[in-house]
């Protein structure tokens, strides 16, 4: 069995957002960029998979322009087998990755598809819900345990009302949240090996994907500051701001 | 004029609090609003939803197979009632985060994620990079606009309404290729963290499982909900749904005290519509105290002893 997985470049987590002054979007010149950790967890879980010999194969899949390469070199050096980047000099929305990951599953025929539950960059926690309904296939979102069993896969859904658990049919969508693993660290001589192994390259129209119907994306806003609050000494003074607001 | 339909949430037994905010936005939108209701026997929850300020209709598709909220199943009867609507919406719970991008796959357009104010019918402001930037997005024109509603950034909708209830058969059969196994829930008798007035979260620093005992028992006194940084929860002091933050749950409290949190943007984004944040923090450095409206530098056992004795 193969297994892709869904890589996405972003702004690195640690860095802090600073809106640009003209609205056009947040400045990301200089700044650093990582793989989205969610992503990395589903690298990571395809690679466990791999290694308890339920699968043959790990490919790293981006949507991008060539910078994501770094990203998917990233991949390489954490394990994957091979890496593919799907070309493409404008950022893709979410129903675009879906399209263009259909059709690279179209070629590679994978039993699983890994992606995180979201980017954390546009937060949209979209693109893996829409693969599948394109692929007619299951979905397991929110994935905080799974286990594969030849042909179907249980896994445990972080929901809002607690843990939900679902018995999917292979080939299955999975997203994954954060308590899934925790990621391995790259060795540097993995990233030397990284390098050896095969990328390739397929631009979006060479899928037979156009762009259509995007969202249109327009003026960027740093949030709404909080008025600036009070600082008290103890439990009483406390007691006495609350009292003072109406709310003890 | 718009024409609105709301996927309700729902456990089969009453209606998620979520719905009732999507009906408040779906007004900011204007037009006419429906809500499906997608479930088995959830007439209990119809008769909730029908009540719903501005509502004009409920429409119930009731099948066994539709008792879990199975996307694959879900979508498959929204996108059958999707046709005649200008959008298609629903929380941006983990139900709706769920469901809502597979509808708008099936039906061929992108998704609006979060919406957390209205500029125009198809016009909306959403939070992105956890809540660091605020954009401004359009649908593009005569498509059918289908989105996410930031449940934290709406009231929820009032219920005096009277709406008709309309039932509708089934449109698809059960997926096969996912079997629901079940829900495991903490089951606290303690209010729920999305819609509580008041909530008391432990962080790190309150150090272990047992050390939580105390968030609770001041949660008790106060009436409060219980919430926790991921640190906390990663740690195993605490249950994953209690959460907050922008992989957790997303909420707007009244008040919302924060104890031993030390304030990651991360943690940050899932309180900023809260009314009051109060923190307690040993680090008087801590950057939480940058966003709190009342803080107190000081040891949390101390100052929970404290506040236990004074509140009696
Ligand atoms: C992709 C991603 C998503 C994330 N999502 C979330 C999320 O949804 N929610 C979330 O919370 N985090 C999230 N995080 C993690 C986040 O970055 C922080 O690591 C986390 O919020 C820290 O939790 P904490 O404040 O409890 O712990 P710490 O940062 O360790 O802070 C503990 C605080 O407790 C104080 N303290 C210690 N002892 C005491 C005492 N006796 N009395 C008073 N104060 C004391 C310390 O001074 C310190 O400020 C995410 C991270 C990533 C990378």
């Amino acid at each position: 069995m193969k297994i892709l997985v869904g890589i996405k470049r972003v702004v690195d987590y640690n860095v802090r957002i600073r809106v640009l002054s003209d609205g056009s979007g947040v400045d990301t010149d200089g700044v650093k960029m990582s793989v989205n950790p969610f992503d990395e967890i589903a690298l990571e879980e395809a690679l466990r998979i791999k290694e308890a010999g339920n699968a043959d194969e790990v490919i790293v899949v981006s949507a991008g322009g060539d910078e994501c390469q770094q990203q998917l070199r990233t991949g390489l050096a954490m394990g994957a087998d091979r890496a593919i980047q799907i070309q493409s000099s404008e950022a893709l929305q979410p129903l675009s990755v879906a399209r263009a990951f259909l059709k690279i599953i179209e070629r590679e025929d994978p039993g699983l598809v890994i992606f995180g539950k979201q980017a954390i960059d546009d937060d949209n926690s979209q693109t893996g819900q829409m693969l599948a309904a394109l692929w007619d296939r299951p979905q397991a979102t929110f994935a905080s345990k799974m286990v594969v069993n030849g042909s179907s896969a249980t896994v445990t859904r972080e929901v809002d009302a607690g843990l939900e658990t679902v018995e999917v049919d292979l080939p299955a969508v999975v997203t994954v949240d954060l308590r899934l693993n925790e990621p391995r660290f790259v060795k540097l001589p993995d990233i030397m090996k990284a390098k050896r192994k095969p990328l390739d390259v397929v631009a979006l129209d060479e899928l037979g994907v156009t762009v259509e119907g995007n969202i249109e994306v327009g003026n960027h806003a740093p949030p709404p500051q909080r008025e600036k609050g009070v600082m008290v000494e103890d439990a009483a003074q406390l007691i006495t701001e609350l009292k003072n607001r109406g709310l003890l | 004029m718009s024409r609105i339909l709301i996927i309700a949430e729902h456990d089969g037994q009453s209606l998620n609090i979520s719905t009732a905010k999507c009906v408040s936005c779906a007004q900011a939108i204007g037009g006419d609003i429906d809500i499906a209701v997608i479930g088995s026997g959830a007439d209990a929850v119809a008769a909730e939803a029908a009540a719903l300020d501005s509502v004009t209709k409920v429409i119930v598709v009731d099948a066994e197979h539709l008792e879990a909220p199975v996307a694959a199943n879900w979508a498959a009867e929204a996108v059958a009632l999707a046709a005649d609507y200008s959008h298609v919406i629903g929380p941006s719970t983990t139900m709706g985060r769920d469901l809502m991008p597979r509808i708008a796959a099936l039906a061929g357009v992108n998704q609006i994620s979060d919406i957390m104010e209205v500029n125009g019918p198809d016009s909306f402001k959403r939070p992105i990079y956890a809540g660091n930037a605020i954009v401004d997005v359009s649908a593009p024109a005569g498509s059918t606009v289908v989105a996410t509603v930031r449940a934290a950034s709406w009231k929820a909708a009032g219920s005096s309404g009277g709406a008709a209830v309309e039932q509708r058969a089934a449109s698809s059969s059960a997926a096969t290729h996912t079997r629901y196994i079940g829900l495991e829930s903490g089951g606290s008798e303690r209010p729920d963290l999305q819609s509580a007035s008041k909530v008391v979260s432990g962080g790190r620093g309150v150090g272990s499982e047992d050390g939580f005992q105390v968030i609770y028992q001041l949660a008790d006194k106060l009436g409060a909900a219980v919430g926790a940084s991921r640190a906390a929860v990663d740690a195993g002091y605490c249950a994953n749904d209690m959460q907050v933050g922008q992989t957790g749950k997303i909420i707007s409290p009244d008040l919302y005290m924060a104890f031993g949190i030390s304030g990651a943007i991360q943690h940050v984004t899932g309180i900023k519509d809260a009314g009051t944040i109060v923190a307690v923090n040993k680090d008087s450095e801590a950057p939480i105290f940058e966003i709190a409206d009342i803080g107190l530098a000081g040891d949390l056992f101390s100052v929970i002893a404290d506040l236990d004795e004074l509140l009696g």
